[in-house]
Parts: structure tokens; C-alpha cells; sequence
């Protein structure tokens, strides 16, 4: 049987996601709560989260999350890994034995950051150094996959249950300021931890429920911006492409949003001059970054995350908002169980982003939606 | 002089019983099949000139005309086929290079037909295009890496000119001198309706069709006809040819006869005179000075347009492509071997070049590799004959594509195959006003329109079913495609896989 | 009133709006039959005017001040006050040809076989002149006031 990344596997999840605008930071039993509830959109074969604020200690490290299959692609992992960064800590990531969880590959986790002479030896900026760590690692160490390479975050997946993986990882014991959750129901039985969802690269973390057409145009899109797609997931492309709008072509949020999910050219007829030049003009060149298919996602980067549906609503999406807690989640039943008495509760609309960040020091509401009566 | 040894190729089947002797088939066969026989009261038909344009089936008012390939046959043989003997009999009889018309019709294999195309099911739903929105809007043009925005949301890019298409299919180069004034009417007409481009070829640019100058590209071909400024700047890009897919490594040759004053005035050559269009450009000896080219164009057209290059399928096309794009071109138009002409030798047109299906999947792969494909725009033609083939085309890598000989067939082309005679029974390749006339410009854009709209509501179809509504996410996007009785190499090159993996 | 209008541009001379006017005043109104059964069919109400490459078919102009319906010593000839068709009335035609004389486009025809005059009639019947229906290019147009530019 082919390994994930050999052979696409499409399936269909459930997904939620939570954050506290004002940064405080609360455990991960909600967010487990949250898709618990949502048990039968997976079928146990993938469940993970991904939680932001969680190593306030070493907010300055990159905090590697790796699993080995043996302890031969451990040793070579490290040995490139301390070659290129000083690491500060290196531990096996907490787990307990729960009874669904089966097969773990051996699971550690880094703190390091880059070594400066390397740094100044690659010319590039430590983000860029680090992407092309782990895509060496994760195409060139036959069992070593680096899962989580941001800062101050982390993914914590496996083969099972969300609510079993978060006992397995202990969630409970973490606290963050965001947090987003995926189950997987998946066609196959992959069997790799690696394919589970979140999908992360640096500190955007993905996680998606739906099946993307689009998946090969926007891959051969990316490769020739040097990303190497190994998982042959969509929730990967996805990723990818945020990392390159927002940080690679500094786009702002909301623009990102209307590439992948674009307004209509009809649409763009009626808009005023300047937003018709823009918008053709985005269009244009980022024609083959536009997600095709059905699916709602929550991509999660530093200052927030943001929930987008395609522009045909083909995957369900609710949100609601109280006091400066923000839920979103494929069900209502997922935001009800773990935010009693919601201000608002709404369905956004097609290919409109719910975008939300923490509050800056001056300023308005971030997000733009619209309250729509179920 | 001696005898022939060519017997008709084709028979003329005439039901007396239906036959009226109107005589409509006798004026209208411009070769002189027909003739009306006093003396016998009948009609009768001198087989050896028919070509099988079907003129007169066509239009008789009784249907009592069948045109068949003549019965006669050669014994059987497998090697010396009836068309390699008779090739011999013609080129002993007149010493001369065998002339041909229209596209390679050889029985290569048509690699089109090994594919089959996805479609979405349970866990991705298809979409309906009656009841949701979908985009077939392309753009031609360079295009940047990215977008540049200033903090009021201005677009600080310059964006590069673009051409823009409300469905990614095109009319290919036709000269006018190829085909006629009013086959040229309609095709411009119909540019126009459809809010597509249509391709002068490089006959000029007639004046009368100036009005339709946004929708038209106009081509600089070797021979540089008709090329003046307000060539250039009446249209809306300027397309270099360097080759066609029928003949790839050779260039134009229009008879003295066909250049008639109205062609003299289009080409700026005199008339009468044979028109040219040699080999190589003779001030284009290699790539360096292409670029050379495409920057004087642009200059001539102060950036505002477009200047794509149209080259021929051949050997190394992947490497040529990513040189073209490195020289500047807006776009890359690559013909494939079974691209259709005017007048060809026979043996470069059925021997020379190599299936555009190939030759799209190879540039795609090398310009992605080379990190440039999403700068430049493909468009793909040779041999486009339904709308299947375009998604075929665009999901191995094509912006868009071109057509021409099936934008021929709409307007009534046969498939005589004798565009070099000059006798187009159907106005449509041919400089004769007796014959011009045939081709109605007010039915032939119509035509040409219904072709392309319904190509249009096919492809819609076609992608709703894949679960995409927007041609932009089926670029390139070969994971669509699979292939059936290929053999793993070419299953390797085309960059699908095959059916059931 | 509407009448047949030429675009002689695109007339291909190919003459089947003789063989379909022909067709539309026999008597069996099939083309095969018309030509195979009926021994003396109809003579073509339509003038074919050919000067290659120029060729375009002529019928009679309904004019509002007929010169035939004025010059004929019968009264055969007339043009009916409501639709404005001018037409022959065979019974009475005597076959002077005096409105072939007088007609200043040609557009009337001797009928040789039945000693009459033969011209367009608009093919009042059938609704839709059968050269317009039937000119393989479109090069006849049955309208008001011409062909639009």
C-alpha cells in the first residue's frame, strides 16, 4: 500500500478553532470539547491540533515537533539539525498510553534556533533557512518528518480520535491563545501519523475539510517557488500558499483571502474603479493560486487565524463571537458545547473570510462578517 | 503528350431517377466534374477532376449526388499503399514537389483520444453550470511574480499588457491570400462577438477589417508583409512567426495567380508576383536576436501590446520555449505537427514536427521547472477539433488554444484537401470572385459563433463535472487527466497517470 | 408592403431559386415530381442576370405605379389594394406581351408554352417566397423596405 505522499487520498473532517483576542491563555480541554462533539465526521483515522502560545519560554526558539519511524532517521535528523541550529532543549514530547492510539512513531520535540554563522553563510533570513531544513529533512530522511516548525506553537496529530489524540498528548496541560482542531475521515487507511491534519509550515498551521480540483494547478504553481509538496494533501498546497502571499509577498490577510477564494469577474464588473483595478489585477496574477472545490479551512498564522468557505459554499462553516473569544467550527453543536450563551452566532457566506486576530493596542474589530439568522 | 497513368481518385454516383438536369452542380463545381450532354439529355460527370468537396451533393435540390472514393484498387500491399504508388506517378509525370493542403493526415497516433478526462463524485461534489457561476475568462500576457499594493489598497504593479479572452480558445493565423476576403469578414466578425482574438497570418492586414483592430493580432512573419506602423499599432498584439506546425522549417509560398490587386495592396508586394515567405527570418539567426525582434516591436507599439512568438512542435521545443521566454515574449503559440496551411510540400507537412500534445506537456514541465511558467502564457494548437481537446489542452499546461481548419470546417470546408489549386468550391480558400462570393460573411461569422459558443457551454459542462468553476484551476492540472493504451514513457512525458491509478 | 430584395454580392449563381420558384407554382409543389412528371412545367417567374462574377436573380418590384397593370389591355394585370401585390390573372392574359415592353426592370417573362405572362407573384400561398426560403446563401431577403446595411 502507498504511503501518503505517494497516492492522494481525499476525505472528508471536521474542523473547529478558538481564540482569545486579548492573548490570555486557557487549556486545551476546550477546543477538545469542541470536536469531541463532532465525532462522526471522522472515522478514527486522523486527528490532531494545533496550539499557538503554548512555549512562552522559548518564544524566541523554533519549536521543532518531529516523528521517527527508527532510531537511525533520529540520529541523522539530529545530526543535520545540530549542525545548523543550537538547540536549547530536546525532550521526547509528553504522551499517555490511551487505549485508540496505537503504533506511535518515537515523538520529540526541539527548541533551537539557527546557528549565526550558517545563517550568514545561506544569505537567508532565518524563516527561509528554516523551510529549506525542513524540506530536506521531510524529502531526504526516509522515516523523519518534521510535523511542527513555528515558534511559541505547536501540532500535536496522530492516527485516531481527536479527543483521543488530545488524552494522548495530555491538551489538557497546555495553555494557548489559539487554538484549532481537526478530525479526519479519510477514504483509505494511510496509517502515517504524518498525514493527519494540522498541516503546518513555520507558524501558519492549516487544518480542511474538503477535497480541492484545483490541488495540481496550485502544486505546480508552487513548486516553481521552490515548495515541495510531499504529502500530496490539499490542506498542504493550502498551506503553502499563505505562507507565500502573506509572507513571502507581504499581502495583507484579507487580500490573501480573495485570491484563494476570488470574487467573481462579474462581481468585479460592478465594483468601483480603483477596487476593479485591483482585484482584475490580483486575479491576473494569481490566477493558479485560486482554491477550486469544495472546503471550509481555519488557517491559523501569528496574529490570528482566519476561517474561509469557497465561493460556492460547498462545506459547512459557523462562527460566533463572545466577549473577545471567537469560535468557529463545521457545526454549531461543536461552538455550543464550549461557549454557553454566544453574543452572535452566524453562517458566513461564501468565499467571505472570518478573520481573527488578536487586538492590536489602537484599534477597531479586525474581522469582517455578517450575523445571518440560522 | 503521353498517356496518365492516374486513374480518378474519386466516383461521381448520379441517380438518374433523381437527377432534374437543373444543372446547379455543373455551375457550381469550379474543377469541371460536371457538364450537361444535349445530345444525351443528361447530366455526366468527368470523374478524374472530382477532389470530394461535396459542392454539388451539397446543394442539389434532390440529393441525387454521391461522391465515393473510386473503386479501383491496386492489389493489395501493405508497404506500397495506394497513395505511395500514385505519389510516384505523379512526380514522374510532372517532376515537381508534391503540393498538399490542410493538415498531416497520416495515421499517427491521435494522443487527444488516449486520455480521458476526471470527473467528481461523493467526496468532492460536481458542478452544475446551469445553476452556478463559471469562469471561462483567460488572460494572455506576461505576468509578474507578484503584486505590489500600497497602504490605500493602489496597485503600485506595472502590470504587463494583456489580452483578454472570454474563453481560452482563439482563431489561428489564416492569411489573407490563403483564404479569402470574406472568409477573413467572418472571422473577424465573430472575433469580435465573442470577445476573442482572431490572427491575420501573414497576409497583412486588410484595410477594410481595421475596425475589428481590437481583436485582432497581427503576425510578422519572415517574408514581413504588410508590416508597416499602422499594422502594428492598429492591433491589439503583435504575434512573430517564426513556424507553423505543417511545415515546420520552411515558409510561405503563395502562387503569383492568387496575388491579386486587392493581395498586392494587403502585402505591399506587386502583383502578380509570387509571395515568399522565406525559411528563417533573415535578420533572426538566433535567439539573441529574436529578443532583439520582440524589443524593437515593443518599441515600435510604445509597451503597449503584447508580442507573442508562434513556433512549430519540434525535436527540442521544450528548450526553444524557455529561450522565447527569456527573450521577452508575451506569450508562446506552438503548433503542432497536425496544424493545417494553405499549400505545403506533402512530405515536410506528413513527416516534420511532433504531436502538440507532447510538445505542450514538455514546455509546461520545463518552464515550471525553470520557475517561470506562471510569467508567460502557452497557447496550444494543431489539430484542436472539439472541446474536450481544449480541456485536454489546458489541463496539460495551455493557456488557451488556437483553432483553424475546425473555424474552416464551420464555414463549410470539406476536407479536399486542395487549397493550393486555388478553387475553393466553398469561397474559402480561394482569391476567385466567382468563388469568394460563395462564403457568405453574414452566415459564416454566425457559424463560426454557434462553433465556439457551444464549445463553450461543453467545456463549462466539462469542468463543473471535474468540481471546478474556474478555467484558471484546470491549468496545468494533469492529475485530471489518465491516460489509456499508452505506454508508460509517453504516460511519463504527457506528466499523467494512467487509467486506474 | 415587404418584397424580395438581392445581395448580389453573395448570389452565387447557382439558379436553384429558378428550380424552387418552378417547383412552387406546379402542381404537384415537389421538386422531382415537377420536373420528372409534369411535361410542360412551369416557366420560372424569376430573370437571371449574369455577368460573372456579378450574378443576381430579378423579380418583378410590385411597383406602386405599375406600368404593367397600366399598359394592359385586359385588366389582367392588377395590383391588389391591400397587400400591393401586382399580379397576372391568367384567364384573361392574352399573351400581347405589351407589359413585357413596358416593364422598365425585365422583370416579366414570356410564357411561351401557354401563351401568358409569367411573373413574381410572391408566392402569395405558400407565405414565404420559395426563392428566399431556398437561396443557399441568403442572398435573397424577403423584407420592408430593403436590406438593412
Amino acid at each position: 500500500m502507498l504511503k501518503e505522499g505517494y497516492v492522494r487520498i481525499p476525505s472528508g473532517c471536521a474542523i473547529s478553532g478558538i481564540i482569545d483576542r486579548t492573548g490570555r491563555l486557557f487549556s486545551g480541554q476546550s477546543i477538545t470539547d469542541s470536536i469531541a462533539t463532532m465525532h462522526d465526521r471522522s472515522n478514527g483515522l486522523g486527528g490532531g491540533f494545533a496550539a499557538y502560545g503554548i512555549y512562552p519560554d522559548f518564544k524566541d526558539y523554533f519549536a521543532f515537533h518531529v516523528f521517527y519511524d527508527d532510531l537511525i532517521a533520529k540520529q541523522e535528523t539530529e545530526n543535520i539539525l545540530k549542525a545548523n541550529y543550537i538547540v536549547a532543549l530536546e525532550e521526547k514530547i509528553p504522551t499517555r498510553k490511551t487505549a485508540h492510539i496505537k503504533n506511535a512513531p518515537l515523538i520529540y520535540r526541539y527548541f533551537a534556533i539557527p546557528r549565526p554563522e550558517k545563517l550568514k553563510l545561506s544569505e537567508l533570513d532565518e524563516n527561509e533557512f528554516t523551510i529549506k531544513f525542513v524540506f530536506n529533512i521531510n524529502s531526504n530522511i526516509p522515516g523523519a518528518y518534521v510535523f511542527s516548525s513555528g515558534k511559541n506553537m505547536g501540532v500535536f496529530k496522530a492516527v485516531g480520535y481527536p479527543e483521543d489524540v488530545a488524552n494522548f498528548y495530555k491538551l489538557e496541560s497546555y495553555k494557548g491563545y489559539m487554538w484549532l482542531a481537526h478530525g479526519r475521515f479519510p477514504t483509505n487507511t494511510p496509517g502515517w501519523w504524518g498525514g493527519a491534519h494540522p498541516f503546518n509550515l513555520l507558524n501558519i498551521s492549516v487544518v480542511h475539510n474538503g477535497e480541492l480540483s484545483s490541488y495540481d494547478t496550485n502544486r505546480k504553481y508552487l513548486e516553481e517557488f521552490g515548495y515541495i509538496c510531499t504529502l500530496q494533501t490539499d490542506t498542504e498546497v493550502a498551506a503553502y500558499i499563505f505562507d507565500l502571499l502573506l509572507r513571502r509577498h507581504g499581502l495583507p490577510i484579507e487580500l490573501a483571502c480573495k485570491v484563494v477564494a476570488s470574487p467573481l469577474w462579474k462581481q468585479v464588473e460592478r465594483m468601483s474603479p480603483k477596487e476593479k483595478i485591483l482585484y482584475t489585477n490580483l486575479k491576473i496574477i494569481y490566477g493558479r493560486a485560486l482554491l477550486n472545490g469544495p472546503f471550509s479551512m481555519i488557517i491559523a498564522y501569528e496574529d490570528g487565524f482566519v476561517a474561509i468557505n469557497d465561493r460556492i459554499k460547498l462545506r459547512p462553516l459557523t462562527a460566533a463571537k463572545k466577549g473577545d473569544m471567537i469560535y468557529v467550527a463545521s457545526e454549531e453543536s461543536a461552538i455550543r458545547q464550549v461557549c454557553k450563551n454566544p453574543e452572535s452566532v452566524w453562517i458566513p457566506r461564501g468565499g467571505e473570510p472570518v478573520i481573527a486576530e488578536l487586538i492590536r493596542d489602537n484599534e477597531k474589530e479586525m474581522y469582517s462578517t455578517k450575523e445571518v439568522t440560522a | 503528350m503521353s498517356l496518365s497513368y492516374l486513374t480518378p481518385e474519386f466516383k461521381v454516383l448520379r441517380d438518374y431517377d433523381k437527377c432534374i438536369n437543373c444543372k446547379v452542380c455543373m455551375r457550381q463545381c469550379s474543377f469541371e466534374v460536371h457538364s450537361y450532354d444535349e445530345h444525351l439529355d443528361k447530366m455526366i460527370s468527368n470523374d478524374m477532376n472530382c477532389v470530394n468537396c461535396q459542392r454539388c451533393v451539397v446543394l442539389c435540390p434532390t440529393q441525387a449526388l454521391t461522391i465515393i472514393k473510386h473503386p479501383q484498387t491496386f492489389k493489395e500491399h501493405a508497404n506500397w499503399t495506394y497513395d505511395a504508388i500514385r505519389d510516384i506517378y505523379r512526380q514522374a509525370e510532372t517532376g515537381g514537389v508534391l503540393l498538399s493542403s490542410m493538415g498531416n493526415d497520416r495515421p499517427y497516433p491521435v494522443y487527444w483520444d488516449k486520455m480521458v478526462i476526471n470527473a467528481s463524485q461523493v467526496t468532492n461534489p460536481s458542478i452544475d453550470p446551469l445553476r452556478e457561476p463559471m469562469e471561462l475568462r483567460v488572460y494572455i500576457g506576461r505576468k509578474p511574480d507578484k503584486i505590489e499594493i500600497d497602504e490605500n489598497l493602489n496597485v503600485k504593479t506595472k502590470m504587463p499588457p494583456q489580452l483578454k479572452l472570454e474563453t481560452p480558445i482563439m482563431f489561428s493565423a489564416m492569411s489573407y491570400g490563403s483564404i479569402s476576403y470574406n472568409a477573413h469578414a467572418a472571422l473577424a466578425r465573430a472575433a469580435e462577438e465573442l470577445g476573442i482574438l482572431y490572427n491575420t497570418g501573414e497576409g497583412g492586414l486588410h484595410k477594410d477589417f481595421r475596425k475589428y483592430g481590437k481583436n485582432t493580432i497581427v503576425q510578422v512573419a519572415s517574408g514581413r508583409f504588410g508590416v508597416d506602423r499602422e499594422y502594428l499599432n492598429t492591433a491589439a498584439a503583435i504575434e512573430i512567426k517564426i513556424g507553423q506546425g505543417a511545415k515546420p522549417g520552411i515558409g510561405g509560398h503563395l502562387p503569383g495567380e492568387k496575388v491579386s490587386e486587392d493581395i498586392s495592396a494587403t502585402r505591399m508586394i506587386p502583383p502578380g508576383s509570387d509571395a515568399i515567405s522565406p525559411a528563417p527570418h533573415h535578420d533572426i539567426y538566433s535567439i539573441e536576436d529574436l529578443a532583439q525582434l520582440i524589443y524593437s516591436l515593443k518599441e515600435a507599439t510604445d509597451y503597449q501590446k503584447p508580442v507573442g512568438v508562434k513556433i512549430a512542435a519540434v525535436n527540442n521545443v521544450a528548450a526553444i520555449a524557455s529561450g522565447i521566454a527569456r527573450a521577452g515574449a508575451d506569450y508562446i503559440a506552438i503548433d503542432g505537427f497536425r496544424g493545417g496551411t494553405g499549400a505545403a510540400p506533402k512530405r515536410i507537412r506528413d513527416n516534420v514536427g511532433i504531436p502538440i500534445e507532447f510538445a505542450i506537456a514538455a514546455v509546461d514541465a520545463r518552464l515550471r521547472s525553470e520557475g517561470i511558467r506562471h510569467t508567460i502564457s502557452l497557447v496550444a494548437a494543431g489539430s484542436i477539433r472539439n472541446s474536450a481537446d481544449i480541456v485536454k489542452a489546458i489541463a496539460l499546461g495551455a493557456d488557451a488554444v488556437y483553432i483553424a481548419t475546425a473555424a474552416l470546417i464551420a464555414l463549410g470546408c470539406h476536407m479536399c484537401q486542395k487549397c493550393h489549386t486555388g478553387k475553393c468550391n466553398w469561397g474559402i480558400a480561394t482569391q476567385d470572385p466567382n468563388l469568394v462570393k460563395r462564403l457568405n460573411p453574414e452566415i459564416g461569422y454566425k457559424r463560426l459563433v454557434n462553433l465556439v459558443q457551444a464549445w463553450s457551454h461543453e467545456i463549462k459542462e466539462m469542468l463543473g463535472g471535474m468540481g471546478i468553476n474556474d478555467i484558471e484551476s484546470l491549468k496545468g492540472n494533469r492529475l485530471m487527466l489518465r491516460g489509456i493504451g499508452m505506454t508508460q514513457k509517453e504516460l511519463d512525458i504527457l506528466g499523467i497517470l494512467a487509467a486506474g491509478e | 408592403m415587404k418584397k424580395v430584395y438581392v445581395k448580389e454580392e453573395v448570389c452565387v449563381g447557382c439558379r436553384l431559386c429558378e428550380v424552387y420558384c418552378i417547383t412552387s407554382h406546379s402542381k404537384y409543389k415537389d421538386v422531382l415530381k415537377a420536373y420528372k412528371l409534369e411535361p410542360q412545367r412551369p416557366t420560372p417567374r424569376i430573370v437571371i442576370e449574369e455577368n460573372r462574377p456579378v450574378s443576381f436573380s430579378l423579380q418583378c418590384r410590385h411597383c406602386d405605379d405599375a406600368p404593367c397593370v397600366k399598359s394592359c389591355i385586359t385588366g389582367a394585370m392588377r395590383k391588389d389594394p391591400l397587400t400591393g401585390v401586382v399580379t397576372c390573372d391568367t384567364d384573361k392574359c392574352v399573351g400581347c406581351w405589351t407589359c413585357v415592353l413596358v416593364c422598365e426592370f425585365g422583370a416579366i417573362i414570356r410564357d411561351v408554352n401557354n401563351k401568358v405572362a409569367s411573373k413574381c407573384d410572391l408566392c402569395a400561398e405558400a407565405g414565404e417566397p420559395a426563392c428566399v426560403k431556398n437561396c443557399p446563401n441568403e442572398a435573397l431577403v424577403y423584407s420592408e423596405g430593403g436590406i438593412s446595411v
